[in-house]
């Protein structure tokens, strides 16, 4: 009960700093504008001639690789900036309760970035008849990745005080699970690697998970790679954070 | 109520804090001082749990920092260096948060921020953003934060900085009284010196990670080389006579000229000292030097001693050649 509402406090708080800042207008602004413009622009949404958002989704992953990691940067490294760290780790509540409460708060704010795209699903119902299961687990899938980059953001928040590090750091490791089961990056290993090695890589990789819920199918090991890559990068922010401290 | 026990820090290669062992009761005012870079921060760091010892042990009101770390310092009223608190917020967000992560809610919370926004003064600040305050009004802030929960034990970071004098005594006045009034155990660290005579009722120096001095005010006053010294002003004297005269005088150890002008002399003796106390006769034996001799004199006064003059001999001293020394 105490942890929930350390957790819930935190997440108050944060949520609150996103949107007295003009970081969430802005990131807000942005992500609707480009999804917007990827949707009917480059995604041909009307020469699809078909009722549904998969034009929509399809950019997702690409739009947050470097929108998450800008919303997620200042997580910690903006605490270790002003100090406030000191504060927050010498009150009584544990590390894991304010990773998981910076954590909520900034998927929160994401997901309600992403709610305020309703106007395309209002778009497909006018102009057909779509599919709402896949338009669900089309938003669930958007939601989880953007979960994932943001934990990675976290993590390389805890790394550094310096915002710009942390925003390319988790750029690329994001990147790398897009990137990972891609034909180049797997053609670049198989001549040499073991097929075991190759298909560890490949099994990073964070578009087949995407992919199956875009196509409308909740399986539990897609949500099992969503949630395991999310607890493992908080964890080893909650690692960071107890080393840093150490030293 | 804090006990510290051989605290051992490292930075890498650097011994930033050197088997300090700190024990405060409730209702003391532990003054912390020692030149920047002496290792106070970093003491009071290890004592709020902010870093671990890399020796030691930490215990507030009997639970174990490493242990049991969330009870410790749930009992712990913490103003860090420089008063750290978010920007973006406002003075009433930031206190409700603190409010909140102290396990304070509904009425509760709302009692003690108002309570500590009444003592800091805070109220026209309320709803301004922390950015946009003063020093003063930030400094305050952090503060309010840190008496909020009425915590048992205060531990404050150079409590008065950045204050304009006005508030620099109300501040002191505020800590004296939680001091006395509400049995808080307290440890604040300054190099104000002043500071200490007006709220500390006991003083630990530290210089270069180690405990140098550890004892009552008035005990380090006596360190000074002034303590217990008498100055006088005397008329129609000559100069080698009146130095002769106290030198000779068995409580005298040795005397200055401070100043010389139109036939006045102001002089000061300096009292022979044993086991470092200096012999109080002193003024007693200057004066009757003075009734004997028939002097025409001015001024008599025992110094009390200064506290810049010990801190520096302590700090300074101990510094390079003890070092070689050992």
């Amino acid at each position: 009960m105490r942890a929930v509402r350390n957790i819930w406090a935190v997440t108050k708080r944060e949520l609150g700093s996103y949107f007295s800042s003009p970081v969430a207008y802005v990131f807000i602004i942005i992500f609707l504008m480009l999804s917007g413009f990827f949707t009917f622009m480059v995604g041909n949404f009307f020469a699809r001639n078909e009722a549904s958002l998969a034009s929509f989704f399809l950019w997702h992953p690409w739009l947050y690789l470097f929108l998450v990691p800008a919303a997620g940067m200042r997580l910690w490294a903006e605490e270790r900036r002003a100090g406030t760290i000191e504060l927050l780790f010498t009150m009584p509540i544990t590390v894991w309760q304010t990773i998981v409460g910076k954590f909520l708060a900034a998927w929160v704010f994401l997901g309600l970035a992403l709610a305020l795209t309703f106007p395309m699903v209002i778009t497909v119902i006018y102009l057909g008849d779509p599919d709402g299961g896949a338009i669900f687990t089309g938003y669930l899938g958007s939601f989880l990745v953007a979960g994932v980059y943001l934990a990675i953001s976290n993590m390389t928040s805890a790394m550094t005080r310096n915002q710009v590090v942390s925003f390319i750091t988790a750029l690329v490791l994001c990147l790398f699970l897009v990137l990972a089961g891609w034909r180049p990056v797997t053609d670049m290993l198989v001549n040499w690697a073991p097929a075991q090695l190759v298909a560890a890589v490949a099994a990073f990789s964070i578009i087949p998970h995407f992919d199956s819920l875009q196509r409308g199918v909740i399986d539990s090991r897609d949500l099992t790679y969503y949630f395991s890559v999310i607890v493992f990068a908080l964890f080893t922010t909650g690692v960071i954070l107890r080393s840093r401290r150490a030293s | 109520m804090i006990q510290a026990e051989d605290l051992v820090k490292w930075f890498g290669p650097k011994l930033a804090v050197d088997h300090v062992s700190l024990n405060v009761k409730p209702g003391e005012v532990l003054g912390f001082l020692g030149p920047n870079g002496a290792g106070k921060s970093t003491t009071m760091r290890l004592i709020t749990g902010f870093l671990p010892p890399s020796e030691g042990k930490i215990a507030i009101g009997g639970h174990d920092m490493e242990n049991d770390g969330i009870a410790a310092r749930s009992l712990i009223g913490y103003l860090p260096e420089n008063a750290p608190a978010y920007p973006e917020m406002t003075v009433a967000g930031f206190l409700g948060f603190s409010a909140e992560i102290r396990g304070l809610r509904g009425r509760q919370k709302k009692e003690a921020v108002t309570h500590a926004v009444e003592i800091c003064c805070l109220e026209p600040v309320y709803y301004q953003t922390i950015e946009t305050l003063s020093k003063g009004y930030l400094h305050r802030t952090c503060f309010a934060q840190a008496i909020l929960h009425d915590p048992p034990v205060l531990i404050m970071d150079e409590p008065t900085d950045g204050l304009d004098p006005n508030q620099k005594h109300e501040v002191r006045n505020l800590i004296k009284r939680m001091g006395q009034q509400e049995n808080k155990a307290i440890i604040i660290s300054t190099h104000i010196l002043e500071e200490v005579d007006a709220v500390c009722s006991r003083v630990v120096i530290i210089n270069q990670g180690r405990i140098v001095f550890s004892g009552g005010p008035d005990e380090l006053r006596t360190r000074s080389r002034s303590s217990g010294a008498v100055t006088i002003a005397v008329r129609g004297v000559s100069e080698s006579d009146l130095k002769e005269s106290l030198t000779a005088l068995p409580n005298v150890d040795s005397v200055a000229i401070l100043a010389k002008n139109d036939g006045r002399i102001q002089a000061r003796a300096f009292p022979a000292r044993k086991d470092g106390k200096p012999d109080l006769g002193t003024a007693r034996a200057v004066a009757a030097l003075l009734r004997e001799k028939n002097w025409e004199f001015e001024e008599l006064h025992t110094e009390k001693g200064r506290l810049d003059e010990v801190f520096r001999a302590i700090t300074i001293s101990e510094t390079p050649q003890k070092e070689g020394a050992e």
